[in-house]
C-alpha cells in the first residue's frame, strides 16, 4: 500500500518560504495515502498561479490547465474515467473571480471530484493585486486606496449554490485538512474544500497570527451539526465566514455521474468505439 | 412532365410552416426524388416571416434554385417578400382566409385555397398545413398514398383518428387544388422518381451521427445556432453507448471538459458557432501545447459578434486557421457536402489521436441546416485509428521518473499514456515543459520541444485534401470554394461550360495545413481563379494567395448579406470576367 512518501516527487516547488501551499500539498498527499489510493490513481488538476503549480508536486497524474479552469477539466477527466480519484486545486482568483461560473455550476452539478482553493485573499504571482476574497479597504497595487468592492462570502455562496460538501481550513492545521480532504474524497459528490493559506510576501494583513486569532474552529460549538444547512448558514454569517472544519454535508443526493441516465458503470474509456453494423443500419434507417 | 422543381411554404414563424416543408419533403423523399431544402428564419420563437425552400428533383441537386415554381403562402407577407422570385408561369397557392393577392407585376398565377376553412370544417384550424400540402402534392401529382406512413409516424401516439383527419385534410386539399387547376393540371407534373430509399437529413444530423460512429462517447457543448443539433441527436443517441453529453455553463467549459475528457482517453467533442469559438480559443491552444486530440466543430453563421446568428456567412476562416495566441499545431477541415461531413468527423477524431492536436470540422449554416437527400453511408468506410496510444503493461521507471510523454521523436508524435496507468506518470501543463512535461524556460528546450510540435503536421495524411472536378488542361477559369458553395459552383460551372468557356473547379477539403501541393498546379494551368465565399474580405483568397501565389489572376466573389449563393450569382459574377 502506498504511503504519503510515495506521493512525493523530486520537484523542489517554487514558492516562497512560508507559504501555505506547502501544507496543502502535503495534506493532499498524507489524504490520498490514507484513503488508499496508488499514485497512478489520482489525477490533480489545477489552475493558474502560485497554488496552481501544485499538481507539478504531487507523484501522481497532474494537469496544469488555463487560469480559472481547471474545474471544468476535472469534470472532463473524471466523466472519462470514474475510477480515477479527481482533485481540483488552484487559488481563489482562479476559482472566484476568472473562473466562478464554473465554481458555481461545478457544485450545482455535482460530479464526484474534490476541489482545493488556497485562498491567500490576493494575487501572488502578478506580485500582489486585490482578490475577490479581499476585504474592503485592502491596499494592494491595483487598489492603491483600499479595495471598495466587499470579498466574497465564497462558503455561503456555496451553499445556496447547492453544494453536498463544503469544508473550511487552515493551513496551518495539517492534521485538521488532511481529514477534511479525506472525507471530501470519500464523499460522493462534488467536494469544496477552502483553505485560507496566507501569502507571506504580499498579504501583510492576512497573515498566519492573524487567522489564529480570527478563526473559529466549528468543533468548539457545542450542538453544531453539518447535515443543517440552514444552521450552517447562520454560523457562516455570524462568524463572518471565518470558521474551521466541516460546514455541510448532504449525504442523501447522489452524483451526477449515478443520476445521469445511460451513463456507463465501467469507465467510459473502456467503451467500444465501433458500433455493430446492425445498429448502424438502425440509425440510418431513421433518417429515411 | 419535368424532372425538377422548386417550392417554397411561409408564414409566421411558430405557425406550422417547419412542419409543412418537413412532411412534404420526407413524402417526397420517400418517393426517392433528390431534395435540397433551406430554412429562412429569424432569431425569435414566434413571429416574423419565416420560409422553407425546397428543390425536388430526379438527380442530385446541391443547391437553392434561382427561382421558384411554387409558393405556399399562410399570409400576405409571404406573397408580398417571395414574390419576385417566382418564375414566368409558377404559382401560388395561398390561404383564402387573407384574402390573398398578387402584385400586379408578378408573372405568377395565384390560387386561393382555404386552407383554414377546410382544415376547420375537419375539425381543426391547426391541419391547415395538411390541406396545404395535399394542394402542393397535387400539383405535382403525387399520390397521396405515400402521406399515409408519415402521418402515422409523426401523430400516431396521437391516436387513430387524428391520423385519420390529417390524412383527409390532405386529401381534401389535393381534391380542391385539382378542381382549381382544371387543364393546368399537366404543368408541373413531376416525372416519377426511382423509389429509392435514401437519407434525408441536415449537415448536423451526419456531424452527429460521424461523430458517433467514430467511436465520441462523450460530448460538452453550450447550445448555440446554428451548432445545437448535434448536441440534440448525441444525447438521444449517447446513453446508448454509455455515454454522455453534458450541458456546460459556457464554451470555455465545454471545450475544457473536451480537453480534460480527450486527455483521460474518451474520444469526445464540442460543437459550436463563432461567439463560441471564440471563447474556446484560449483554450485551444492548451490542447495544442499539451498535445490533447480534441474535435472541435465550428459552424460558421453571419459575423461578427452576434451578427446574423441565423443567417449564413463563411468567415471564420482566418480566426479558425490562427486562433488562439502563440503558435500550435491544427488542423482545419472543411466537409463540402453532408456525406462529406459524416466522413471528415470519423476521420477527425482519428487525426487528432494520430497526431495529438485540436481539429476544427468547419461546416457554415448552409451546410449544418439544409436539410438533403444523401446517398448511402458506407459502414464498410468507417475506420477508427488511435496513433500512438499506449496499451498494455508498462515498465517501472526507477527513483520517481516520469514517462515521457513528450518524447522527441522523428516524426514530432510522442507515445501517448492515459492517466491511470501504472507506471505512466508525467505532468501535462500548458507551460513550456520538457520531455516529461515539467515545466521548462530552457531556450534550448523551448526549441525543441516546439519544433517537435509544429513537424507533427509536416507529413498529415488527409484523404482528400481538395475535391477537384477538372475537365481541361488548361482552364480559362478556375472557381475555388469551400463548405456549401460546392452546389451553387457546380451549377455555374454548368452554365459557363454551355457558354463555352473552360471551367475546372477545386473545393478545398482541408483548410489548414494548406493544400499548396494540390492547388498549385490548378492555379497555374487557369486563365482566371474566381474564389468564391460567404464573406466580405475574402478569406479563402487570401490564404489562397500567400501559399499558392499568383495574386494577379485571383479574383474575389463575394456574398455577405446572409443568404446562400445562388447558382446564377456565381455564374453572372464569373461571366462578368470574360
Amino acid at each position: 500500500m502506498a504511503t504519503f512518501k510515495d506521493f512525493r516527487n523530486n520537484i523542489k516547488p517554487n514558492w516562497c518560504p512560508g507559504c501555505g501551499d506547502f501544507s496543502v500539498q502535503a495534506a493532499i498527499q498524507r489524504a490520498a495515502a490514507n484513503v488508499g489510493l496508488e499514485p497512478h490513481e489520482l489525477v490533480v488538476v489545477s489552475g493558474i498561479g502560485c497554488s496552481g503549480r501544485i499538481s507539478g508536486y504531487i507523484n501522481s497524474y497532474g494537469f496544469h490547465g488555463v487560469h480559472g479552469r481547471a474545474l471544468p477539466i476535472a469534470q472532463g477527466v473524471k466523466m472519462a474515467n470514474r475510477d480515477l480519484t479527481v482533485i481540483a486545486a488552484g487559488g481563489d482568483g482562479d476559482g472566484f473571480a476568472i473562473g466562478m461560473g464554473h465554481t458555481i455550476h461545478a457544485i450545482r452539478r455535482n460530479i464526484d471530484i474534490t476541489y482545493i482553493v488556497m485562498d491567500n485573499q490576493i494575487y501572488g504571482l502578478t506580485k500582489g493585486q486585490t482578490s475577490p476574497r479581499s476585504e474592503v479597504g485592502f491596499k494592494t497595487k491595483s487598489t492603491p486606496q483600499g479595495s471598495v468592492e466587499p470579498a466574497l462570502s465564497v462558503m455561503e455562496m456555496a451553499l445556496t449554490a447547492g453544494a453536498t460538501f463544503v469544508a473550511q481550513s487552515f493551513s496551518s492545521d495539517l492534521k485538521e485538512l488532511t481529514q477534511l480532504i479525506e472525507e471530501g474524497i470519500k464523499h460522493k459528490g462534488f467536494s469544496l474544500i477552502n483553505v485560507f493559506s496566507p501569502c507571506v510576501t504580499y498579504n501583510k494583513v492576512n497573515t498566519y497570527d492573524w487567522f489564529k486569532d480570527n478563526l473559529t474552529s466549528l468543533s468548539s460549538i457545542e450542538g453544531y451539526d453539518p447535515s443543517n444547512r440552514e444552521m450552517a448558514m447562520q454560523t457562516l454569517m455570524k462568524h463572518k465566514g471565518l470558521v474551521t472544519g466541516l460546514i455541510y454535508q448532504n449525504k442523501e443526493r447522489q452524483s451526477y455521474q449515478d443520476l445521469v441516465p445511460g451513463y456507463s458503470e465501467k469507465p467510459l474509456t473502456e467503451a467500444d468505439l465501433t458500433i455493430s453494423k446492425e445498429k448502424f443500419d438502425q440509425l440510418v434507417a431513421e433518417f429515411m | 412532365m419535368i424532372s425538377q422543381l422548386s417550392w417554397k411554404v411561409g408564414g409566421q414563424q411558430g405557425e406550422g410552416i417547419e412542419s409543412t416543408g418537413e412532411i412534404f419533403s420526407i413524402a417526397l423523399n420517400r418517393l426517392g426524388y433528390y431534395l435540397y431544402g433551406y430554412r429562412h428564419f429569424s432569431s425569435r420563437i414566434k413571429g416574423g416571416h419565416t420560409n422553407n425552400k425546397i428543390r425536388v428533383s430526379t438527380t442530385q441537386v446541391r443547391s437553392i434554385a434561382d427561382d421558384l415554381d411554387i409558393l405556399v403562402a399562410f399570409d400576405q407577407e409571404t406573397i408580398d417578400f417571395n414574390f419576385h422570385e417566382l418564375r414566368q408561369g409558377g404559382i401560388v397557392i395561398a390561404d383564402a382566409k387573407f384574402n390573398p393577392t398578387i402584385p400586379d407585376e408578378s408573372r405568377a398565377k395565384l390560387y386561393a385555397v382555404p386552407f383554414t376553412d377546410i382544415a376547420t370544417g375537419l375539425g381543426t384550424a391547426l391541419m391547415k398545413n395538411m390541406v396545404a400540402v395535399g394542394a402542393s402534392s397535387a400539383v405535382l401529382g403525387l399520390d397521396i398514398r405515400v402521406y399515409e406512413g408519415v402521418v402515422q409516424e409523426i401523430f400516431g401516439r396521437k391516436g387513430e383518428q387524428v391520423v385519420a383527419k390529417n390524412m383527409e385534410a390532405i386529401r381534401a386539399g389535393a381534391q380542391f387544388m385539382r378542381e382549381q387547376l382544371g387543364e393546368n393540371i399537366q404543368l408541373m407534373q413531376l416525372e416519377k422518381a426511382d423509389g429509392k430509399k435514401r437519407m434525408f437529413m441536415i449537415g448536423n444530423d451526419a456531424i452527429a451521427l460521424g461523430a458517433l460512429a467514430g467511436g465520441a462517447r462523450f460530448m460538452a457543448a453550450y447550445p448555440i445556432t446554428p451548432a445545437s443539433e448535434i448536441m440534440e441527436y448525441l444525447i438521444k443517441k449517447l446513453p446508448q453507448f454509455g455515454g454522455t453529453v453534458i450541458q456546460t455553463e459556457d464554451e470555455i467549459a465545454a471545450c475544457t471538459m473536451a480537453i480534460g475528457a480527450n486527455y483521460a482517453g474518451v474520444r469526445t467533442l464540442t460543437a459550436s458557432a463563432g461567439p463560441g469559438l471564440s471563447l474556446m480559443m484560449e483554450a485551444i491552444g492548451l490542447a495544442g501545447i499539451t498535445e490533447t486530440p480534441i474535435v472541435i466543430v465550428d459552424t460558421q453563421r453571419g459575423g461578427p459578434s452576434t451578427g446574423l446568428p441565423t443567417k449564413q456567412e463563411q468567415s471564420d476562416l482566418m480566426a479558425m486557421i490562427y486562433g488562439t495566441h502563440g503558435e500550435i499545431p491544427k488542423v482545419v477541415m472543411a466537409p463540402s457536402t453532408v456525406q462529406e461531413a459524416f466522413y471528415d468527423m470519423i476521420e477527425a477524431f482519428n487525426i487528432a489521436e494520430e497526431y495529438q492536436c485540436p481539429v476544427i470540422v468547419l461546416t457554415d449554416l448552409q451546410l449544418s441546416l439544409g436539410k438533403q437527400t444523401v446517398e448511402p453511408l458506407e459502414y464498410d468506410k468507417i475506420d477508427i485509428r488511435r496513433g500512438k496510444l499506449v496499451t498494455g503493461e508498462l515498465p517501472e521507471i526507477p527513483d520517481k521518473g516520469c514517462f515521457k510523454r513528450y518524447e522527441v521523436t522523428e516524426d514530432g508524435v510522442s507515445p501517448r499514456v492515459l492517466p491511470g496507468m501504472k507506471n505512466g506518470i508525467h505532468h501535462v501543463t500548458g507551460v513550456e515543459h520538457d520531455e516529461t512535461g515539467r515545466p521548462s524556460e530552457v531556450a534550448a528546450n523551448r526549441i525543441v520541444q516546439m519544433d517537435k510540435r509544429l513537424r507533427k503536421l509536416k507529413h498529415l495524411q488527409f484523404p482528400t485534401p481538395v475535391h477537384k472536378h477538372v475537365q481541361h488542361e488548361d482552364a480559362d477559369l478556375l472557381i475555388v470554394g469551400f463548405n456549401s458553395t460546392r452546389g451553387a459552383i457546380e451549377e455555374a460551372m454548368e452554365r459557363l461550360e454551355r457558354d463555352g468557356i473552360k471551367v475546372n473547379h477545386a473545393h478545398v477539403r482541408l483548410i489548414h495545413p494548406f493544400p499548396t501541393e494540390e492547388m498549385l498546379p490548378l492555379v497555374q494551368s487557369a486563365k482566371k481563379v474566381v474564389v468564391v465565399e460567404n464573406n466580405a474580405t475574402g478569406q479563402l483568397a487570401n490564404i489562397l494567395k500567400m501559399n499558392v501565389g499568383h495574386a494577379e489572376k485571383v479574383f474575389n466573389v463575394l456574398k455577405y448579406d446572409g443568404n446562400p449563393f445562388l447558382p446564377h450569382e456565381v455564374y453572372t459574377k464569373c461571366k462578368e470576367l470574360f
